[in-house]
């Protein structure tokens, strides 16, 4: 009986809540890729925020700031959605900090110049956009809501970060160098972020047919091609794909190929960056520890003397 | 006797996928008292598919008075909004 009225409510495109009978498959496939989603939140303050003390006025710091800051919120939001399913946030942090869980292998490249910042606002957060857009409409209730708040916290984060693409390639030659320099290494990182091509990702048709996902990997990469190519071309930079040609017939682009080896390589979260990632993330938490504590002691406190009084 | 029963406040999941959201309170001896009360009082004509009732006295609430220390401090920070970036017409949809 639950699973037929399961069956039907997604049948008919509706959402499922909390309180709802849901198969267990149904609940675990949401906890790893929400828990996955908020890690990639937190962990991703990281690249960027390395350069919160570098960012070159005053102006770009307070917007780095902001948008650090709403990384982190976004990250709070995914985990609330994930613990309406009966999971601890405490627990999801735990399997963070011991790799159990994943995050995103977009954060385990490098940001050696100040237009990494840009190219992760117009890339990064572009392709997080074409990916999260979707999910908005998420069969899962929480998980869809929460994906409304951050797609809206989104598009300050993409148009921030194509500014700075914009002010570099408008600049001196040296300035327009670097603008090409972060389009370079950022490119093929951003089209692996759509996850394996269709043929290689086994669970999308489960995840489609549960209305988990809307699109496949392959169709949201082609999307994100599209809509990138041209911003590109107006920047003035050169995409690094000698396989980039619109094709008429489809009205799409063609492209390259990934190298998915590095992508499994990244997946992997093997080396030097990923162990800076966890081990930044877990002495922060550590760090927090009398923070936790403190607060602890003061709210018994308080409790204390109420019942005194 | 019955105006000792304790306040709830009542929230309506309109429809699914939506949040609940806040519609009154009822006044009710138990929780699932209150929540009979609040599907009498608030959906009779199909306005929601789940309610939930929470002691009034539960409600933490912020004081009034704080309203400008509290939200005040975001209106001078225009740059967390997207249309305080200013981009070439062909790319303005971003």
């Amino acid at each position: 009986m639950s699973q037929e009225r399961f069956d039907a409510l997604i049948e008919a495109d509706e959402r499922i809540e909390p309180d709802d009978w849901m198969p267990d498959d149904y609940r675990k496939t949401l906890v790893r890729q929400i828990a996955q989603h908020a890690h990639s939140e937190i962990i991703g303050m990281q690249p960027e925020g390395e350069w919160i003390i570098r960012a070159p006025s005053l102006r770009r710091k307070a917007i780095l700031t902001a948008k650090v800051q709403d990384e982190a919120g976004h990250g709070m939001y995914l985990y609330g959605a994930a613990e309406s399913l009966g999971v601890d946030r405490a627990e999801l942090l735990d399997r963070l900090h011991d790799k159990t869980q994943k995050y995103s292998s977009i954060f385990n490249y490098a940001t050696p110049e100040w237009a990494d910042v840009g190219a992760i606002g117009w890339l990064v957060d572009g392709a997080a956009i074409a990916n999260q857009v979707p999910l908005c409409r998420c069969s899962f209730g929480p998980y869809g809501r929460a994906m409304v708040r951050i797609c809206k916290e989104e598009s300050f984060h993409q148009r921030q970060g194509y500014q700075i693409m914009l002010t570099l390639s408008e600049g001196t030659p040296e300035q327009h160098a670097m603008a090409q320099r972060a389009l370079d290494r950022w490119w093929w990182p951003s089209i692996m972020m759509f996850g394996p091509p269709d043929a290689d990702s086994p669970n999308t048709a489960r995840s489609m047919a549960w209305g988990i996902k809307r699109y496949t990997n392959d169709e949201l990469r082609q999307q994100f091609v599209d809509a990138t190519v041209p911003q590109a071309e107006l920047l003035g930079v050169t995409v690094p794909d000698p396989d980039l040609v619109w094709n008429e017939q489809r009205g799409h682009y063609d492209f390259g190929t990934p190298d998915w080896d590095e992508f499994a390589r990244m997946v992997k979260g093997e080396g030097e960056i990923p162990d800076l990632r966890i081990s930044t993330r877990r002495n922060a938490h550590a760090d927090g520890d009398w923070v936790r504590d403190a607060a602890a002691a003061y709210a018994a406190k308080q409790q204390r003397r109420e019942q005194v009084a | 006797m019955n105006a000792n029963w304790p306040l709830w406040e009542v929230f309506v999941r309109a429809r699914r996928g939506l949040s609940h959201t806040h519609v009154g309170s009822v006044h009710a001896a138990d929780g699932e008292t209150a929540l009979q009360a609040a599907r009498d009082l608030f959906t009779r004509r199909q306005e929601g598919v789940s309610l939930w009732v929470v002691p009034s006295s539960e409600v933490i609430a912020s004081d009034p008075a704080n309203e400008a220390e509290l939200f005040e401090p975001a209106a001078d920070k225009a740059y967390r909004f997207p249309t305080s970036y200013e981009l070439p017409p062909e790319v303005d949809h971003m």
